[in-house]
């Protein structure tokens, strides 16, 4: 039976790049009373399930499609789980 | 030889570029659709509005992959001119055929309304017949047109003159620098540093007849297909 293998890939903003949305949560919880909060930023959580690919290639694969479709690189920086 | 005007699932101005080139310009246009590995005769490529692929993922970055891309960039790469209108702005961000990102409206909002856009540079084959500090008015519609870059790249545009429109508000010459969403130096449409690919965020195919409420759109377009037809056959090469 093949084995499934299941991941994440984790998309955030570059620290350089400013988050409205992040920006707009953390007013919020502010104006609400949570104390503390200094800074919150949005990010992506990309799930994956793989199967008959060893971790090796599976973590190729990811890192290219990571690299190439996931994460702007412009804006963005990708990290992807250990499989 | 013809403009190829590209179709992805969720393109929503593509009918409305058809007629702005096709009945109020006059130039031969043809469309293709994403799924198709060529551009077939092609002497410009036009990138409409929309939402391709649902704006999953982010704004363009699904269409970036998909097949028509490779000969987009191409007949880019061979010098063929580009335009890309709202979404085929993030397109070719996303395709890297133009420097940048295009990032969620400042304040989060999806904003349609008309705009002013000064002319920054009136030397390029999609703006000669507009004037500089002309100040041209249409509609945009988007949510996120929030032009950002890293600024060694921003350095590099500006020396360029690679910045063709920023927005004005209100809509008149002597108007400030206007910024209705966050975007960088309130750049509102670039091009490449080879000046053969345009994008720009607010719509001339909303303000290409005067039933629209403006033809500030149409020297755009008459521009365009002017430099089309003197591209040639470097569509073929494609």
């Amino acid at each position: 039976m093949e084995e499934t293998v299941k991941t994440r890939v984790i998309v955030k903003l570059k620290e350089s790049v400013l988050d409205p949305q992040g920006q707009a949560i953390m007013q919020l919880l502010e104006q609400r009373g949570y104390k503390g909060i200094t800074d919150v930023r949005v990010g992506k959580l990309i799930e994956f399930e793989l199967e008959g690919v060893t971790a090796e290639q599976g973590a190729a694969m990811l890192n290219e499609v990571a690299d190439k479709l996931l994460a702007n690189p412009v804006i963005e920086t990708f990290r992807i789980d250990a499989l | 030889m013809s403009i190829a005007l590209i179709t992805f699932p969720g393109s929503n101005c593509d009918r409305d570029c058809f007629h702005a080139l096709h009945n109020v310009v006059g130039a031969p246009v043809h469309s293709v659709f994403h799924k198709e590995t060529d551009l077939g005769q092609c002497s410009g490529v036009l990138v409409p509005g929309g939402f391709s692929y649902g704006d999953y993922l982010r704004a363009g970055a699904l269409a970036k992959i998909s097949p028509i891309m490779p000969a987009i960039k191409r007949f880019a790469d061979a010098g063929g001119p580009v335009l890309g209108i709202c979404n085929g702005f993030q397109i070719l961000c996303e395709a890297g055929l133009l420097p940048g990102a295009l990032m969620l409206n400042r304040k989060l909002q999806f904003i349609s309304r008309w705009v002013g856009m000064r002319v920054e540079n009136s030397n390029t084959i999609f703006t000669n017949q507009l004037w500089e500090g002309q100040i041209v008015r249409m509609p945009m519609a988007h949510a996120e047109g929030n032009f950002t870059t890293d600024p060694v790249t921003l350095a590099e545009i500006i020396a360029n003159k690679q910045i063709v429109f920023k927005y004005v508000e209100p809509v008149r010459e002597d108007a400030p620098e206007g910024n209705p969403n966050g975007s960088t130096l309130s750049i509102a449409g670039l091009t490449n540093a080879r000046g053969n690919v345009l994008g720009m965020m607010p719509h001339p195919d909303r303000a290409a007849e005067a039933i629209l409420g403006s033809t500030d759109g149409v020297p755009i377009f008459r521009a365009f297909a002017e430099a089309a037809r003197s591209a040639n056959s470097i569509g073929t090469l494609a």
